[in-house]
């Protein structure tokens, strides 16, 4: 690697959303699309954590979805939409609820994954309570097991309007 | 001139400065993330990012916790506030700003620390652990840069014979030998790292983690949501800019209005972006090559900022 090379990288990057084109249009019965800025919570209600590699990888140098508006945060407080993963395991119930709840309106849900969408491969587990609809209103599902970061940054998209 | 043009010409000189500060305090913001998602070899978010990130906050629903009382309410609101009553009178573009006189640095540290320590109050106001720990932490980061920063700004004070800003920055306009003097870089050096403990950056503090353990500010701010949050926002990003506005103006003060007028203002509110924004820069491009110090040695690194301020301090009674 050379410093021309460098250099050249940090002026003008490369990434794998580059030349998208226009967000897509917001999903049926979607409010807001809060102004260019989307605040995420994610939540694992019960994932195998291959969706959080995906959801990790969207967010990293190669697919950048920073760049669209979109940020992880630390607290339901400070969020928009909540990132769920996995099928609702019966512990994780109360506490995806409390975090809908944390979360100041307007708020909204993602569900991730095939597994949050209709439990996946984990249908009928005995340690599984449902998907993420039976617990928490969804506004935006993404199909995909485990979804490719193109989807997850399609669906943020949109959102953000970017 | 009447006593109305010289009241309505303070307004504006502090309006002009706050709203600068408060507008491109958050711009400031966004173009350190810039840099760094461009040094990792990412597009990053646009630089007015934090704008809009701002404009949604204040839409969004006010939500408090059942248990907080006044004092989480009011911990943002005199967080910006004490951070507007101190852009007003520092001379960040203008030598001469409205109550100049009254603009001693060691009582805007105090009123600095006023805002920190009721945000530390709000975040204990809650009762969550995260918050206790964070107001634990921040205070102790706190407690140790105080020191150094009151040393830092004796050393500054002595060979100046006053502790009033605009005068000192007035004195590095008129007698450049002053600023390359041992004592001020010495003490401007322990302020260096000072602002970046204050203002919580790496390595002290690391602004993009979401790692609760290792938090300090964004621990104390876990409870705040919607508006409240935006203030909590508006206030940090106004601190650090106006921490970084003082440190450039007291090392290369060119451009700052050295007279009354509004073409040497502009020029001066002009000055103080750029050299601000390089000043970010240079932070955002060392945070990427640096990472968190471990908390028990971050003790170690405000000592050092002590010592250099002491030493400045020893070196200006020497050589009077």
């Amino acid at each position: 690697m050379t410093i021309r090379s460098v250099l050249q990288a940090m002026i003008h990057p490369h990434t794998a959303t580059d030349g998208l084109g226009a967000p897509p249009a917001p999903a049926v019965g979607v409010r807001h699309t809060l102004g260019g800025s989307l605040q995420l919570r994610h939540v694992d209600a019960g994932s195998c954590n291959g969706c959080e590699l995906e959801i990790a990888s969207a967010f990293g140098p190669v697919y950048d979805a920073e760049r669209f508006g979109a940020r992880l945060v630390a607290s339901p407080r400070h969020a928009d939409a909540l990132v769920v993963t996995g099928p609702v395991t019966k512990n994780m119930v109360g506490p995806l609820k409390k975090t809908f709840e944390a979360m100041p309106e307007p708020r909204m849900v993602f569900a991730v994954g095939d597994c949050a969408r209709d439990c996946g491969v984990f249908k009928g587990g005995y340690g599984v309570a449902g998907a993420v609809a039976d617990v928490v209103p969804v506004d935006v599902q993404v199909a995909g097991c485990p979804p490719h970061p193109e989807a997850i940054i399609r669906a943020l998209r949109s959102l953000t309007g970017r | 001139m009447t006593g109305f043009e010289e009241v309505a010409g303070a307004v504006l000189v502090a309006g002009a400065q706050i709203v600068t500060v408060a507008v491109g305090g958050l711009l400031l913001v966004g173009v350190m993330r810039k840099v760094r998602s461009r040094l990792e070899g990412r597009i990053g978010p646009p630089v007015r990012q934090p704008l809009l990130d701002l404009r949604k906050l204040f839409t969004k629903q006010r939500m408090r916790p059942e248990e907080a009382s006044w004092v989480f309410v009011a911990a943002p609101v005199v967080l910006v506030a004490t951070a507007m009553v101190v852009v007003a009178i520092s001379p960040l573009a203008t030598t001469r700003p409205p109550l100049g006189q009254s603009a001693d640095f060691f009582a805007i540290v105090f009123v600095l620390l006023l805002g920190s320590v009721s945000l530390a109050l709000g975040a204990l106001d809650t009762g969550t652990p995260f918050g206790g720990m964070g107001s634990s932490r921040a205070m102790t980061i706190g407690a140790l840069a105080e020191p150094a920063l009151l040393v830092a700004i004796l050393a500054m004070s002595i060979p100046a014979h006053t502790s009033n800003l605009p005068v000192l920055v007035h004195m590095g306009l008129a007698h450049p030998q002053m600023i390359a003097s041992p004592e001020r870089i010495l003490a401007l050096g322990s302020f260096v790292v000072i602002i970046l403990a204050e203002s919580g950056r790496l390595p002290v503090d690391n602004p993009n983690t979401h790692l609760e353990l290792t938090m300090i500010h964004e621990a104390m701010v876990l409870e705040y949501a919607g508006p409240d949050l935006g203030l909590v926002t508006l206030g940090e990003s106004m601190r650090l800019t106006l921490l970084l506005g003082l440190l450039v103006n007291l090392l290369v003060p060119w451009g700052v209005a050295d007279r009354s007028g509004a073409v040497s203002f502009v020029i001066g509110l002009g000055a103080l972006a750029g050299k601000v924004a390089l000043a970010g820069i240079a932070i955002a491009t060392f945070e990427v090559f640096s990472g968190k110090l471990r908390l028990f040695r971050v003790p170690e690194l405000l000592a050092g900022g002590f010592v250099l301020a002491m030493l400045g301090a020893v070196t200006a009674m020497v050589v009077r």
